[in-house]
């Protein structure tokens, strides 16, 4: 899979439009970064699939009335499912909610998964948008960062993807070390050279327990270096923009009707259903999340049990997560917003904390709005820890 | 019960080096003379503060009586536990002035130990009837002939006199006490004559004010009784009084030669002095002993809130702290980075440690604890002849104003094995100490005494000895005065701003190598920022060592979806509250450890 975009940034209330993600957790190779959920085991992929269908049935009635305007498969490797298995996960979604006329229906694919048959078949299902893990065109990286894929494949799935699709979305990774600015440059340019609306890019992160970090700590592989992905991050801010793209959220960019037209109902705050193991849901209230384990899930959802947990967000945390996700977006924190859903207290309190940011020309105001400078926007989770609400209890 | 007359009463203290059982052998006692049922019993029943329990230390003396029968007769025993550690040790004197005998436990896998022998002269000074118990014999490693050999060596006696003992399988209590009652001789003393009680402890009890512990040399006190503090020479109504069972027992008197507990309202610890004799006012005695020296604080640091505003609870909370612990000693101070807070007086470092825990635990005071320095004393060019006591980094008068400086020394005993020595005396040699005498106890074990500067004890030093001995040495030490020394004081800049809670005072040979250790320590401790600090160490207006702290450049994750939001959520609100324990001083945020990095340079 990829790295997904999946942030909702405002409380208010006036949102009717939601999503269903689905999780598809499985991969052909662990990826040395990867903290995901999934199996390299296809073994248990069809029980998975009945019980992805079942689960829909089992939660049909959550999202109430609303209105499902976007259908996800990420993972793990949606793409690792044929032509049938993904119909038959779209057709129970049509069955079970209210789907709009013309919803978006996206799958993560990965280079080596998209040979000209595979597209053929994709054409003849409703997946109308792909969203591809490139991470980068060279070799060098994609070998250690132990993909499945190689620089040929990942040029090779983009020619051909665009010829069938147009809406289109890629990922790439900066920070790898041994990475240089200009290597990085070149994975940019040819990135744009495919035309495609809408760019993800992420800095190598390093996760606990994961290959890579056990690679670093043996001195394997060079650390990460903050200094550079700072560097890259501007670069690619600077290219990006200046081919039209809007870095509408932190690792996020895409041509403005791209945005408008697939995001921002998403990025604004929408409930979402998330279906099988480790998916997160969300209602506007409440989270939940599913077991993070193949067996668990296919056990429980096999008993007509939903293998779930949940929390209920107080005032506080709906503020402090708003703030968290706010300050990454080019929508920012809306002042406003703050006031209307929190009171004028949060709002009194916000500014205040936020005096030294923007004294450090970290965050500023504008329209109402608060909101990260190009420097703020990298370091904006600590920024966004002080302006936190804490209840000392 | 016919209460037994004077002749059936014995008054001891357990006395040892530290962790040789002390505790866990009156647990043993305490339960085969039944004075604890089943449902009382627990490991060291006398460590009742929470931090003893978990530490598995004792800081403070604990005194309990218990009835036995022996041979027919009817026995009251007072027992007091005292603690091991030498910070504590003037615990161990007041214990020992309310008895006529001493356990002294050695453990038998360890053998003596550096408080041993000093917690022996204190007893044989105060003419205490010694019992050697020979502790833990069934650990696989005891060596109980050459242990009983070396107690022998050092206490004169006969091998046959050790009683060999375990704490914790029981085994030879019966001996323990039957040795209490016949080796130890019973209280003399006139039940007739006036009353002359020697206050030995008081204790801080929320509900029930100042209880105050004696023990009872001549006549008798009596409830209700008008009775008089001879030292403070304040006078009360007796209240209540009772024996000390492990609850306490409420009594009409208690008699010469017996241990007791005395309750008159009073309500500040101050207004107790250790050492001070119970009279009767109307008749007083004409025996007064002499009291107890007040304890002197050994080490000094600054104590204050986290948070500005907390400055008047952290008063009343080292108040209240105060009325239980008599040995802390404070006054308010003010420091240009952390506000108002108060310098405190510490018995050694392990006090200083239980001081800050308690402080946290029992009131929920978040500190910040400066660096701890001695007691110094300043003579200025102007007033060659008048000491200043210099208490505080900042009291040091300018170098170019000073005449001399003089530090407090101790004499150091170590105890440890032969294979080490040559490692204890370079470190203490470093540590600018003077070797005196050097005794082999056995041909394994020897003992090493030093002169040294007390400020060296401070800084590692226990950590460093455990290292370089692999923890096979004890150490004990007393002051002994002072002596000439070579100060500076080290200032630490960030931002280029002095911080006064970050100077130490160090002596100049060893000033440029603390300082280096300190930057870089400090560039460890202080997390990036959003720019540049530069961390540097300086002495008057010399700058000697320089670090920078890179501002911060990433700090955000990339990801952020669905499943990360509640996660992420909370780990940026806990750093939030990790901030909490941070200290804003310019626009440098420093967190509370750092404040102490000093303590920690070779970590
Ligand atoms: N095997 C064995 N362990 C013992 C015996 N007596 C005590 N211990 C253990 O030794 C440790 C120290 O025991 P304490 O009774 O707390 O020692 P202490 O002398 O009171 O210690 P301080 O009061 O801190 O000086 C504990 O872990 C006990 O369980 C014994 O006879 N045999
Ligand atoms: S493809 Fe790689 S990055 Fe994506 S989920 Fe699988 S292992 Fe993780
Ligand atoms: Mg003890």
């Amino acid at each position: 899979m990829l790295f997904r975009i999946r942030c909702e940034f405002i409380y208010i209330k006036f949102l009717v439009i939601a999503g269903i993600y689905i999780h598809i957790p499985f991969c052909k190779q662990a990826c040395h970064y990867c903290d995901f959920h999934f199996s390299t085991s296809l073994k248990k992929k069809d029980d998975l699939i009945q019980c992805l269908v079942k689960e829909l049935r089992l939660r049909k009635n959550e999202l109430g009335n609303e209105v499902i305007e976007t259908i996800y498969f990420g993972g793990g490797t949606p793409s690792l499912l044929d032509r049938d298995e993904l119909s038959l996960l779209i057709d129970a979604v049509y069955k079970f909610y209210i789907v709009s006329e013309h919803p978006e229906i996206t799958l993560e694919a990965n280079p080596d998964d998209l040979s000209v048959k595979q597209i053929n078949e994709l054409k003849t299902t409703q997946v109308n948008r792909l969203s591809i893990g490139i991470q980068s065109f060279f070799e060098r990286d994609l070998k250690l960062m132990n993909r499945a894929h190689s620089q040929k494949e990942a040029k090779a799935s983009l020619s051909l993807a665009t010829q069938y699709f147009d809406n289109i979305s890629l990922d790439l990774i900066y920070g790898i070390p041994g990475l240089s600015n200009e290597e990085w440059i070149e994975n940019i340019e040819i990135a744009l050279s495919y035309n495609v609306p809408h760019i993800s890019c992420y800095a190598l992160t390093v996760e606990p327990k994961t290959a890579l970090e056990s690679f670093i700590k043996k001195g394997i592989i060079d650390d990460v270096d903050d200094d550079l992905a700072q560097e890259q991050f501007y670069i690619l801010v600077e290219k990006l923009e200046a081919s039209g793209f809007v870095n509408y959220e932190l690792s996020n960019f895409g041509i403005p009707k791209y945005i408008s037209k697939n995001n921002s109902a998403y990025w604004l705050g929408k409930p979402y259903l998330g279906i099988g193991p480790s998916a997160h849901s969300f209602n506007g209230d409440q989270r939940s999340w599913n077991v993070s384990n193949n067996t668990k899930y296919i056990k429980s959802i096999q008993k007509n049990e939903l293998p779930v947990e949940r929390e209920v967000l107080t005032i506080t945390d709906k503020f402090n997560e708003y703030v968290m996700t706010g300050l990454r977006t080019i929508w920012g924190v809306s002042l406003k917003g703050v006031e209307l859903s929190f009171g004028n207290n949060y709002k009194k309190y916000l500014l205040q904390q936020s005096e030294i940011y923007i004294k450090q020309h970290l965050l500023y105001i504008e329209d109402d709005k608060l909101l990260t400078t190009k420097k703020g926007k990298f370091l904006s989770d600590g920024i966004a820890s002080n302006l936190f609400k804490i209840n000392l209890s | 019960m016919k209460i037994p007359s004077m002749k059936n009463i014995r008054n001891f203290c357990i006395i040892a080096h530290i962790d040789h059982g002390k505790s866990t052998l009156a647990d043993r006692l305490l339960d085969y003379t039944g004075s604890v049922t089943d449902r009382e019993k627990q490991d060291q029943l006398l460590d009742n503060m929470d931090l003893e329990r978990e530490r598995g230390i004792t800081i403070k003396s604990h005194a309990i009586q218990m009835d036995y029968e022996y041979e027919g007769e009817k026995y009251v025993l007072n027992l007091i536990d005292t603690p091991g550690h030498v910070d504590f040790s003037y615990e161990v004197s007041r214990s020992i002035a309310a008895c006529e005998g001493a356990l002294l436990i050695v453990d038998a896998a360890q053998s003596i130990q550096a408080q041993t022998i000093s917690n022996l002269y204190l007893a044989l000074e105060n003419d205490l009837e010694i019992i050697p118990v020979l502790n833990k014999v069934d650990l696989p490693s005891a060596n109980p002939e050459e242990v009983t050999d070396d107690i022998v060596d050092l206490l004169g006696c006969t091998p046959e006199e050790v009683i060999h003992a375990s704490g914790k399988t029981g085994f030879g209590v019966d001996n323990v006490l039957a040795a209490i009652i016949k080796r130890i001789p019973a209280p003399k003393g006139d039940p007739t004559a006036p009353l002359q009680a020697l206050i030995f402890d008081s204790v801080y009890n929320t509900f029930r004010g100042i209880e105050t512990y004696f023990r009872v040399f001549n006549g008798e006190i009596k409830k209700g009784q008008h009775i008089k503090f001879v030292a403070t020479n304040k006078d009360y109504y007796a209240d209540e009084i009772g024996t000390l069972k492990l609850n306490q027992v409420a009594k009409q008197s208690v008699k010469a030669g017996d241990v007791g507990y005395l309750i008159t309202g009073i309500k500040t610890a101050k207004e107790v002095k250790v050492g001070d004799t119970i009279t009767d006012f109307a008749k007083p005695t004409t025996n007064i002993v002499e009291g107890f020296e007040d304890v002197k604080p050994m080490v000094f640091a600054g104590i204050y809130p986290v948070d500005t505003e907390d400055y008047e609870d952290l008063r009343a909370s080292m108040e209240k702290l105060q009325l239980n612990d008599a040995s802390l000693v404070f006054q308010p101070e003010s420091s240009a980075a952390l506000g108002f807070g108060f310098r405190c007086g510490f018995l050694g470092m392990l006090h200083m440690e239980i001081i800050q825990e308690r402080l946290e635990r029992e009131f929920d005071m978040t500190v910040i604890t400066t660096v701890p320095n001695v007691s110094y004393h300043a003579y200025t060019n102007k007033n060659p002849d008048e000491a200043i006591i210099v208490n505080n980094p900042s009291d040091l008068p300018e170098p170019s104003t000073l005449n001399r400086v003089e530090e407090p020394y101790i004499k150091a005993t170590i105890i440890t094995k032969a294979d080490f020595v040559g490692n204890v005396m370079s470190l203490c040699i470093e540590k600018r100490g003077n070797i005196t005498n050097q005794t082999y106890l056995t041909t394994e074990r020897v003992e090493l005494t030093f002169e040294m500067p007390l400020a060296e004890i401070v800084f590692d030093f226990y950590d460093r000895l455990k290292t370089v001995s692999k923890g096979y040495a004890s150490f004990d030490y007393h002051p002994i005065g002072m002596k000439p020394s070579k100060l500076v004081r080290l200032d630490i800049l960030l931002n280029a701003q002095t911080v006064d809670a970050l100077s130490a005072l160090i002596h100049a040979d060893n000033a440029q190598y603390i300082g280096r250790k300190m930057c870089e320590k400090l560039k460890e401790l202080i997390p990036r920022q959003q720019f540049d600090i530069p961390v540097q160490a300086a002495i008057g207006a010399k700058i000697i060592s320089r670090e920078t702290i890179k501002a911060l450049r990433k700090d955000v994750t990339a990801k952020c979806y669905g499943g990360d939001i509640s996660r992420k959520r909370k780990l940026l609100e806990k750093q939030k509250k990790g901030k909490k324990r941070m200290r804003q001083v310019g626009n440098v945020e420093i967190p509370q450890q750092a404040f102490m990095a000093v303590l920690k340079l070779n970590d």
